[in-house]
C-alpha cells in the first residue's frame, strides 16, 4: 500500500502549486481587497464544511450547531491574543482544544438522540452557547468584541486548511473513519461488528467540533470585531448548505459547496434577500432532482485525469 | 418572591403558551403524520400574521374578519407547499425532506422580506384594549382575546379530529400511513389537509400575536417556530393536547424566567427545557416508548 | 487455536427470560451448545427464536436469567463488548452497509483487529500502511470463499439477494468468532442456492474451527445440517435432541402441523 503514500505527497505537491499561485495574485495585488477576504472566507467555510461533514456525512449525526463550535473557538482565540498576548498558533490550538471540549461534553449525552432530534437538539445548544457567550460581559456581551489583531493571513488559512483536508480524508479511510461511517449505514450492524458506536461518534462530533473551533478563531481574527450574531443557528444553516450541496459524504463535494456558496453570497452582497431566494430555491431543487448532492458520495481523486495521475491500488485516497 | 408578581407572570405566561401552543399544533399533527419537523412552520405563521396586517390596514376589516381571511389563505398556502415541494420527496430519506424544510422556510422569510420590506411594522390597534383588575392582578382584553381564540380553536380541532370522517382518517395516517392507506384512506388528500389545518392554526397565532404584541416582521417565526417545536418535544411529538400542555408550560416558564432573571435568558430557557426533555425523557411528557425491532 | 479449557460448553443459558412490557417473549429458556457444535434453534413464527439471539448477542437484556460464554457471564454487556469476547452474527432482515462496497463491508468487520492509533492513521505511518495492505489481503480471502472476489467494488445494495446472504456471513467472519449466529441464512433463496449454502457452512465450520448456531425456517437445510436442534414455541423450549429424534417428536409435530402456523 506504498501508493497511497505516493498519492499523498502528489496531491500535496498539486497544493504547493495551488499556493504558490493564490499567493502570487495576492502579493502582486492581482486581487482586491474585497477579493482576497474573501479567499480567506473560501478557505475557512472549507475547514467547517469538511469538519461538519465528517459528522453529518460520514457518521450520519444530524448535527445544526456547527457555529455555536465556531463561536467558541473564535473568543477563546481572540481573547487569548487580544487580552493575554498569546502568539497567533497557540490561541487557535487552544480555540480548537476548548471547541473539542465542548464537542465532547455536549456529544456524550446528545448522540443518544437520533436524527431529527439530535438535530434539534444541536441546534439548541448551539444557540445557548450564543446566548452564554451574549451575556459575559468581559467579552463584550451582545455588542461584540472589539480590538481584534488582524493576523489571520492568507498562508495560515490555507495550511491550515490542508493540514484539515488531510486529516478528515486520512481519517475516514482508517478504522475509526470505517467505523464513523459504519454507524452512518446501519447502527445495528455496526455494534454486531465490534464498533462501539457511541465512542466513534463522540469522536467524529468531538473532532469536528474542534476544527469548527480552529476556523472560527481564523474568522474572528480576520476582523476587527466579532459579535455573537455572526454564530447564530442560521449560520449552521449555512454551513449545512454547503455540505448537502456538495454532497454528504465527499470531500470534494465539501470543498466545491464552500466555495459556490462563498462566492455565490459574495457576488450577490449586494442584493441579500435576492441571493437567499436563490440559496432557497437551490436547496429544494436539488433534494428533488439530486438529493445526494453535486458529489454524492463520490471523490473527484477516482476520476478522470486524477485517476490516471494517482496510480496503484483499487481506490485512491 | 412576591405573590402578585408571580401570578401576573403567570397570566402573561399563560398567553404566551396559548401563542405556542397553537403553533405547536401544526407540528405536532404533521410531524405525527410524515415525521417531519416542518423547518418552514414558524414562518407560515409569519405569513399569517401579515395577511392579517393587510387585511386590517388595507381592506379595512375587522380583526375577526381578518383573522378568518388569514386562517383560509394561509392554510391553502400550506396545503400549496406540501403539494410543491414535499410530497416529490414522500420516499426519500428523511434528512432530504428536514433540508428541503429549511429551504421553504429560508424562502418564505426571503420573499417576504423582498415584498413586504425587512422593516417591523406596526399592527394596527384594532382591538380596544381594555385592562381589568380582577383584585391585585390586572388582565387585559387582548389576552382574553388569545385565551378565548386559542379555546375555540382548539375545540373545533378537537371536533374535526374525534367527530369527522376525516379526523378518523387522520388519527390512523399518523398511526401508520401506509396501513391506512391499504384501508382505502387517500393519504395524500390527508396530509394536504392535515398541512391545511395546521397552517391555519399557525397563522391564528400570527395574527393574535400581531394584535398583542403591535409588532410584525419577516423574521418573526423564527424563534416562535423552533421554540413551538421544542413545546410539542415536550409534550410528546405527535400527541395533540401534548402539544397544548407543552406549550402553555413553555410560555410560563419563558415568563417567569424573563420576570425573576433576565430577559436574555428567555431563549435559553427554552432550549434548556427541549436539551432536558431529550435526554431523561425523548418521548415527551405523554409519549410512549418505542424500540427499532432487530 | 488449541482448546486448553476442558469445559465442553461455549455458549449456556440458564433459565433465561425476556418480557416486553407485560408480554413475555422467551421464558424458561435452557439451552447450552457445544464447542464445535452445529446447533438449530426452530419452531412457528413469533416463537421467539430471533429474540433470543438478540439476548445472545447483547442487543436485549434478558428480563432474568444467566447467559455465559465461556463460563462468564455475558449478561449486560454491549453487543460491540460480546462481539469482542467472540459472537458474531447476521441479521434475518439483512443488515449490510448498503451505500460501501463488497471489500469495505468486510473490512469494517476487522475493527477490533486493528491495532495503528489514530495519530498512526491520519499520518499514516508506522503501523498504518502494514495493517491495511494485511487486512486487504485477508478480506478478499474471505470474499473468495464466498465467490464474491470479482464483485469486491461493487456497492453492496447492488447485489443479488443470495450474494447478500453470502456477504454477511463473510462479514460475520471477518469479526474472528468462535461462535456464529446465523439468522435464517438460507431466506430468500432457491433449492440450489440452499444447498450451495449448506455445503459452505459446513466448510466453514471446519475451515474455521466454528461452532455455529442457526435459526431457520427450511426444514429440509436444518435436518440435514444440524447436529442437535432445540424447537422453541410460544417462549419456551418444547423439544430438544437429533434430527431424527425432532422429526418423530409428537409435541413438534403438533406444534408445526397442528399448530395455526
Amino acid at each position: 500500500m506504498k501508493y497511497l503514500r505516493t498519492n499523498d505527497l502528489k496531491m500535496l505537491a498539486f497544493a504547493l502549486v495551488l499556493f504558490a499561485v493564490l499567493q502570487g495574485l495576492i502579493t502582486g495585488r492581482v486581487l482586491n481587497s474585497f477579493w482576497q477576504l474573501n479567499i480567506l472566507i473560501v478557505g475557512i467555510n472549507i475547514i467547517m464544511s469538511v469538519s461538519l461533514n465528517l459528522i453529518n456525512g460520514y457518521t450520519g449525526q444530524f448535527s445544526l450547531g456547527h457555529a455555536g463550535f465556531m463561536a467558541v473557538g473564535a473568543y477563546t482565540a481572540v481573547v487569548l491574543t487580544t487580552n493575554f498576548h498569546v502568539a497567533f498558533l497557540p490561541a487557535l490550538l487552544a480555540g480548537a482544544a476548548a471547541a473539542g471540549f465542548l464537542g465532547f461534553l455536549i456529544g456524550l449525552p446528545t448522540l443518544r438522540l437520533r436524527g431529527d432530534y439530535l438535530a434539534i437538539a444541536t441546534l439548541g445548544l448551539g444557540e445557548i452557547i450564543r446566548i452564554v457567550i451574549m451575556n459575559i460581559d468581559h467579552v463584550g456581551g451582545a455588542a461584540g468584541f472589539k480590538g481584534i489583531p488582524h493576523k489571520t493571513t492568507f498562508v495560515w488559512v490555507f495550511f491550515i486548511m490542508l493540514f484539515t483536508l488531510f486529516f478528515i480524508k486520512n481519517f475516514v479511510n482508517s478504522k475509526p473513519g470505517r467505523a464513523c461511517i459504519a454507524i452512518r449505514e446501519n447502527e445495528i450492524a455496526a455494534e454486531a461488528m465490534g464498533v462501539n458506536t457511541t465512542k466513534y461518534k463522540v469522536m467524529a462530533f468531538t473532532i469536528g467540533a474542534a476544527f469548527a473551533g480552529i476556523a472560527g478563531g481564523l474568522f474572528a481574527q480576520c476582523f476587527y470585531l466579532i459579535n455573537p450574531l455572526s454564530f447564530t443557528f442560521m449560520q449552521s444553516f449555512n454551513y449545512l448548505i454547503m455540505v448537502v450541496l456538495g454532497g454528504l459524504g465527499s470531500i470534494t463535494g465539501s470543498i466545491a459547496g464552500a466555495f459556490v456558496v462563498t462566492f455565490l453570497s459574495a457576488a450577490l452582497a449586494s442584493w441579500p434577500e435576492f441571493r437567499m431566494i436563490i440559496y432557497a430555491l437551490a436547496l429544494i431543487f436539488l433534494m428533488m432532482k439530486r438529493p445526494q448532492g453535486l458529489f454524492g458520495y463520490m471523490e473527484i481523486t477516482n476520476h478522470g485525469i486524477f485517476r490516471k495521475i494517482l496510480k496503484g491500488g483499487r481506490k485512491h485516497a | 418572591m412576591d405573590v402578585t408578581q408571580l401570578v401576573q407572570q403567570l397570566i402573561n405566561g399563560i398567553s404566551l403558551g396559548s401563542i405556542y401552543a397553537l403553533i405547536a399544533l401544526g407540528y405536532t399533527m404533521i410531524y405525527g403524520i410524515i415525521k417531519l419537523i416542518n423547518f418552514a412552520h414558524g414562518d407560515i405563521y409569519m405569513v399569517g400574521a401579515y395577511i392579517g396586517f393587510f387585511s386590517i390596514t388595507a381592506a379595512h376589516l375587522g380583526i375577526f374578519p381578518s383573522l378568518l381571511i388569514s386562517m383560509i389563505v394561509t392554510g391553502g398556502l400550506g396545503m400549496v407547499i406540501e403539494k410543491l415541494a414535499y410530497k416529490p420527496l414522500r420516499n426519500a430519506p428523511r434528512i432530504s425532506v428536514l433540508i428541503t424544510a429549511i429551504g421553504v422556510s429560508f424562502f418564505l422569510e426571503c420573499t417576504s422580506m423582498y415584498f413586504v420590506s425587512p422593516t417591523p411594522r406596526t399592527f394596527p390597534p384594532v382591538f380596544e384594549n381594555v385592562a381589568f383588575h380582577v383584585g391585585p392582578f390586572i388582565v387585559n382584553s387582548q389576552q382574553l382575546l388569545i385565551f378565548g381564540i386559542t379555546i375555540v380553536l382548539m375545540l373545533l380541532l378537537t371536533y374535526i379530529v374525534e367527530r369527522t370522517k376525516t379526523g378518523k382518517a387522520m388519527r390512523a395516517a399518523s398511526y401508520d400511513v401506509e396501513t391506512a392507506q391499504l384501508m382505502g384512506i387517500d393519504s395524500d388528500r390527508i396530509i394536504s389537509f392535515t398541512f391545511g389545518i395546521g397552517s391555519a392554526l399557525a397563522a391564528a397565532a400570527g395574527v393574535l400575536v400581531g394584535v398583542y404584541y403591535n409588532s410584525i416582521d419577516p423574521l418573526m417565526g423564527i424563534m416562535p417556530g423552533v421554540k413551538a417545536f421544542v413545546a410539542a418535544v415536550l409534550g410528546g411529538i405527535g400527541i395533540l393536547p401534548g402539544a397544548v400542555v407543552g406549550g402553555l408550560i413553555l410560555g410560563v416558564v419563558e415568563a417567569l424566567v424573563s420576570g425573576f432573571i433576565s430577559s436574555t435568558f428567555r431563549d435559553a430557557a427554552a432550549f434548556a427545557i427541549l436539551i432536558l426533555v431529550l435526554l431523561f425523557k425523548p418521548t415527551g411528557i405523554f409519549g410512549k416508548n418505542v424500540r427499532e425491532k432487530v | 487455536m488449541p482448546e486448553t479449557k476442558t469445559d465442553p460448553v461455549l455458549l449456556k443459558a440458564e433459565n433465561v427470560s425476556m418480557v416486553f412490557g407485560g408480554l413475555k417473549a422467551v421464558s424458561d429458556f435452557n439451552f447450552h451448545i457445544n464447542r464445535g457444535e452445529l446447533v438449530g434453534l426452530i419452531g412457528p413464527n413469533g416463537a421467539g427464536k430471533t429474540t433470543a439471539f438478540n439476548m445472545f448477542t447483547g442487543v436485549y437484556r434478558p428480563t432474568t436469567g444467566e447467559i455465559t460464554l465461556d463460563g462468564k457471564s455475558i449478561v449486560g454487556m454491549k453487543p460491540y463488548q460480546i462481539t469482542k469476547r467472540g459472537i458474531a452474527r447476521t441479521f434475518q432482515n439483512i443488515r449490510l452497509f448498503s451505500e460501501l462496497t463488497v471489500l469495505e463491508n468486510v473490512k469494517i468487520a476487522f475493527h477490533d483487529r486493528i491495532k495503528y492509533s489514530l495519530a498512526e492513521a491520519v499520518l499514516r505511518v508506522g503501523r498504518y500502511l502494514k495493517e491495511e495492505e494485511a487486512i486487504e489481503e485477508q478480506a478478499l480471502k474471505l470474499l473468495s470463499i464466498f465467490h464474491l472476489e470479482k464483485q469486491a467494488d461493487e456497492k453492496a445494495k447492488n447485489l443479488p439477494y443470495g450474494a447478500q446472504r453470502r456477504l454477511e456471513i463473510a462479514r460475520a467472519l471477518a469479526a474472528k468468532p468462535k461462535l456464529l449466529l446465523l439468522d435464517e441464512p438460507a431466506a430468500g433463496m432457491n433449492p440450489q442456492e440452499t444447498n450451495e449454502l449448506t455445503e459452505m457452512i459446513r466448510w466453514i465450520r471446519k475451515e474455521f474451527g466454528l461452532t455455529v448456531l442457526l435459526i431457520e425456517h427450511d426444514m429440509s437445510l436444518v435436518m440435514g445440517l444440524c447436529e442437535r436442534i432445540y424447537v422453541l414455541e410460544y417462549g419456551t423450549i418444547i423439544a430438544e435432541g437429533t434430527p431424527e429424534v425432532i422429526q418423530k417428536n409428537p409435541e413438534v409435530i403438533r406444534a408445526y402441523l397442528g399448530g395455526e402456523d
